[in-house]
């Protein structure tokens, strides 16, 4: 039997896309997936972490301010200088950019409205640990649910998050949920081990969810870590 | 004891959606005369410190590890006695 890969799936009070989470990785035999509360000071011996969505600690202050600071994620700051693989969704990824792990910010949707929606996605990039398993420019069709997710950042943060190919997953052209610059909806950090997205793959698990196309997501993952190093 | 006041504004070139949400509304009621309005929040913390120069190096730190985001904000001090 192949080996099976410990994840985490990080708890804070206020996550609610945890279990989800935790079911998209237990429809791999080879994911082993734990909770983990915020508490926890250490993440040592996982091979990847899932940050959830939510609205942790009611998202008092700013979205994702408070559980950036919590134990867990300077645990997880620890392990992400160490190449562990993390994934951020939603909450998760306004956590990860918080927290410093992935570079901008994500502001109010310009429209000022909470949107949730299956939307179009572009793949930026099929290179990642994230994305092997899709094709560069496929579009796939993957949930958002969000009050928050205008990606931002300044000129030249930008400018090399295109240059380097970090630009992972873009809303399709027309198609921009929230005002994002040059459309983002994922990116991934210089070191290719940290990706954090607003749009929900863990929701597009099975054609009865009304998509599967957040299936081919963790697919490319657990093969990025069962490859031989 | 020292009280501190921080003001937390979004950067000027940082598009503020509800600021401008809320200008529309106050068009709407007639005062076609206010411009530019942007929303920011105000942070009270009392805080032990002899000296207002020791409150406002606390405060600052404070500011720098979780209450401002530098990608996006700015922020102003103030400190009096309590």
């Amino acid at each position: 039997m192949a080996r099976t890969i410990r994840c985490a799936v990080l708890v804070f009070p206020g996550s609610n896309c945890d279990s989800d989470l935790f079911k998209a990785a237990a429809a791999f035999p080879e994911f082993a997936p734990e909770f983990v509360w915020h508490t926890t000071d250490s993440l040592d011996g996982f091979e990847l972490v899932l940050v959830p969505g939510g609205f942790s600690y009611g998202d008092y202050l700013r979205v994702g301010a408070v559980a950036a600071r919590s134990p867990v994620v300077r645990a997880l700051q620890k392990v992400a200088a160490e190449g562990v693989r993390v994934l951020g969704i939603c909450n998760g990824f306004q956590i990860l950019t918080e927290a410093g792990l992935l570079p901008g910010t994500l502001l109010h949707n310009t429209s000022l409205k909470f949107v949730c929606e299956t939307t179009p996605l572009e793949v930026g990039n099929a290179q990642t640990a994230f994305s092997s398993a899709y094709t560069a420019g496929q579009v796939v069709q993957v949930p958002v649910a969000h009050g928050e997710g205008n990606y931002f950042c300044d000129p030249q943060t930008l400018e090399q998050l295109e240059a380097n190919g970090q630009v992972v997953f873009r809303y399709a052209a027309g198609r921009n949920p929230n005002g994002s610059l040059n459309r983002i909806a994922g990116i991934c950090n210089e070191a290719g081990n940290v990706l954090g997205m607003m749009p929900h793959p863990e929701r597009a698990m099975a054609p009865w969810m009304g998509s599967a196309d957040g299936h081919a997501l963790f697919a490319s993952l657990r093969d990025a870590l069962l490859a031989p190093a | 004891m020292m009280k501190g006041m921080v003001t937390v504004m979004l950067k000027q070139d940082v598009l503020d959606v509800q600021g401008q949400a809320i200008q529309h509304s106050l068009h709407a009621l007639g005062f076609e005369q206010a411009q530019k309005v942007r929303i920011g929040k105000s942070i009270e913390v009392e805080l032990e410190a002899s000296t207002p120069e020791e409150a406002q190096a606390q405060l600052k730190a404070m500011c720098e590890k979780l209450l401002v985001n530098d990608v996006i904000e700015d922020y102003t001090l103030q400190v009096q006695e309590a």
